[in-house]
């Protein structure tokens, strides 16, 4: 290294960590430094120098290590992430695609009778199922028409709200409310939908976002309605198409001859999501090989293209939020069941944010990408528990290395919804092995 | 020529805001012609363009498509009436294939006509055949651009409306585009309306040509009138100059 030129001179690496230091020791100095403590007769200002200028040396240092190395590369030097990570990661991942999907699908199902499965296990599973078809539903809105939605947890709301209320209302049994649930939320979407038609990108950004926590402060403030920040309890648990999951005569258990045990319940929870999430998957392969699907795609692509081949985009635009709001609202009135208690709390942006970082993280539009970001995150969430200081340090900076290796997203290849099937040559040897006929 | 012209542009004001682009402007293209509007950049001939799809509406004056008064009707209207545009920068579906472009295209057509009309697209670019699942971002500016007028086509129009089609083309492929449009005209009876910058193609083209300066249509005659002119070659065919 010490005969290739460096790009940068010690002067200019002075001058730098000099400005470093001084932009640490502003912001620092103020927000760690100088601490207010709560003392009888108000605040009272107690500094704390050191803990400000340890974390000042590591700005410096840090910023030192990586001008000396990282930032001091010749020009033309080889990266220091190999080419085969770079590149074959992504491809790789789209390439066992074809295999991994219909894998999955088959784990998932056999999933709750694998012996090491317990409560934990499946609590778990039916958490990132929840966020896989959450992430399906906004893949429909963000990934295939291509209109940010930063206020998706609306819908979740509106669909876990109407569950809560009809059955404690009305008795309304899950079956019942769930398509109600769906419509409702679908309702909302275009409600959302009609003021935001003419916006695009940053603009609509910020009106979902701002519609996200409208729905959040209604609910908690219509004390008498929504039961305000106590939530709403008691919300009747799902029933085995009638059966309740109890014990004794006329249980679940009793009825099919087994043993009473509280993990049924669980287990028809976790094949309830997994039946919802399945639905809202297959409807979005089935609508992408639709004109309506075709549409979102090609608004995504060109807005004005769009309306120059006669595409109505109004209403293309609210089919993609009713529809998106419609799976968000299944789900939602899911969570209701499966909690039995709800309340704002649980309908917060930052829901919305993790939804959407799953479809990003994802690669906008695909849906195994979805599935994989749901179990890296919700699951990573789980596995670095222990580290609850350090998760969400750790998770940005995972996701900020995924964005600069993989931009688009894990999976970032689209597959075509229409392909001509060209027979291929078959070789000799191939069909000797019976292949090919 | 048939009775009424099947588009008449008669008086047309178009404002973008306060800044007026087109300053009643008239035009008339008749059922089977191919019409050019020549003009400068900035001349107003694309806005015109959009005028005619409603997309800004026009302030006064009128859009006659067939007789009918189109000037207010949405965007999605107008192109369910027979008339279908290839915009300006060609605007294709880039992240999808050429298959999916066609087919968006095809969505104001009956379906049943969709093989027939795919064929007759494939005949007339036969590139685009051999292209059919590569994604549209990845040809070439050419084929792009033929995707584009064969996307538009899907839409069986009466009337196509071509927005610069040469734009940023090879010479060759400029000839390539132009044959292919002289050719849906002499053998399909396609009227056609061409906005261009190249006039020399464009007016050797075309029966009737219109010349677009300041939002105003200046001149106007059959395409070798035009051609002939001193001041169109002074201004638009030898190196540009006023």
């Amino acid at each position: 290294m010490a005969s290739m030129a460096l790009k940068r001179s010690p002067r200019s690496i002075l001058i730098d960590l000099a400005v470093t230091s001084f932009l640490a020791l502003a912001i620092f100095g103020v927000m760690v430094g100088l601490r207010t403590e709560t003392v009888p007769g108000g605040l009272e200002l107690q500094p704390q120098w050191m803990s400000a200028l340890l974390l000042v040396a590591a700005a410096v240092g840090g910023r030192a290590i990586l001008l000396l190395t990282v930032w001091n590369r010749p020009e033309g030097a080889p990266s220091l992430i190999p080419a085969a990570v770079r590149e074959g990661a992504g491809s790789a991942i789209s390439r066992v695609g074809k295999v991994f999907g219909p894998a999955l699908l088959v784990f998932a199902l056999l999933l709750p009778f694998l012996p090491f499965t317990d409560r934990y296990i499946l609590d778990l599973s039916i958490l990132v199922l929840t966020y896989v078809m959450l992430g399906w539903g906004l893949n429909i809105v963000v990934g295939l028409a291509g209109l940010l939605d930063l206020g998706y947890v609306a819908f979740y709301a509106v669909g876990a709200y109407s569950y809560a209320l009809l059955a404690l209302h009305f008795g309304w049994s899950f079956w019942l409310c769930l398509p109600v649930a769906g419509i409702l939320a679908a309702f909302w979407g275009i409600i959302l939908g009609f003021p935001v038609l003419r916006l695009r990108g940053d603009y609509l950004a910020i009106v979902t976002l701002a519609f996200g926590e409208i729905i959040r402060v209604v609910l908690l403030n219509w004390y008498w309605f929504t039961g305000g920040p106590d939530g709403l309890s008691g919300i009747p648990r799902p029933s085995f198409f009638g059966i309740e999951f109890s014990r004794g005569e006329g249980g679940f258990a009793d009825a099919f001859g087994l043993e009473y045990s509280s993990l049924h319940r669980i287990i028809f929870l976790y094949f309830l999501i997994l039946a919802l999430a399945l639905l809202t998957n297959y409807v979005t392969m089935r609508l992408r090989r639709l004109p309506i699907g075709r549409a979102w795609e090609a608004l995504r692509e060109d807005e004005i293209a769009c309306r120059s081949l006669g595409l109505n985009t109004t209403s293309v635009k609210l089919t993609a939020f009713a529809t998106g709001a419609m799976f968000g609202g299944f789900a939602g009135a899911f969570f209701a069941t499966r909690q039995g208690f709800i309340s704002p709390e649980s309908f917060t942006f930052i829901e919305s944010a993790l939804i959407l970082a799953i479809v990003v993280l994802g690669g906008m539009g695909s849906q195994i990408g979805v599935v994989i970001a749901s179990v890296a995150l919700i699951g990573g969430f789980e596995v670095f528990r222990e580290a609850e200081d350090y998760r969400m340090l750790i998770f940005g900076l995972a996701m900020v290395l995924i964005m600069i290796w993989r931009p688009r997203g894990l999976i970032a290849t689209r597959a075509p919804s229409i392909f001509l099937r060209e027979k291929k040559a078959v070789s000799g040897s191939l069909v000797a092995q019976g292949e090919g006929h | 020529m048939s009775a009424h012209p099947l588009l008449a542009v008669s008086e047309v004001e178009t404002f973008y805001g306060r800044i007026q682009a087109l300053r009643g402007v008239s035009l008339d293209v008749h059922q089977g012609e191919i019409v050019t509007l020549i003009g400068a950049n900035g001349a107003g001939k694309s806005t015109l363009m959009m005028t005619i799809c409603g997309s800004p509406q026009a302030r006064s004056g009128r859009v006659l498509y067939d007789g009918q008064d189109i000037t207010t009707f949405p965007t999605h209207q107008i192109m369910h009436m027979g008339i279908a545009q290839s915009p300006e920068g060609r605007r294709i579906f880039g992240r999808m294939t050429v298959m999916e472009n066609l087919m968006i295209g095809a969505s104001v057509a009956d379906q049943k006509f969709f093989d027939e009309d795919l064929e007759r697209a494939f005949a007339l670019f036969p590139r685009l055949k051999d292209r059919r699942d590569q994604r549209g971002g990845t040809l070439s500016g050419g084929e792009q651009q033929m995707l584009a007028i064969a996307r538009a086509l899907m839409a069986r129009p009466r009337l196509l409306l071509l927005d610069e089609p040469s734009l940023g083309l090879a010479p060759l492929v400029v000839k390539q585009i132009f044959g292919a449009i002289g050719e849906l005209n002499r053998a399909d009876g396609l009227t056609v309306f061409l906005v261009e910058q190249n006039a020399y193609h464009a007016l050797k083209l075309a029966h009737r040509g219109y010349v677009m300066v300041n939002g105003q249509i200046t001149m106007s005659g059959t395409g070798t009138e035009l051609l002939a002119r001193d001041e169109i070659r002074a201004a638009y065919l030898e190196g540009g100059a006023h």
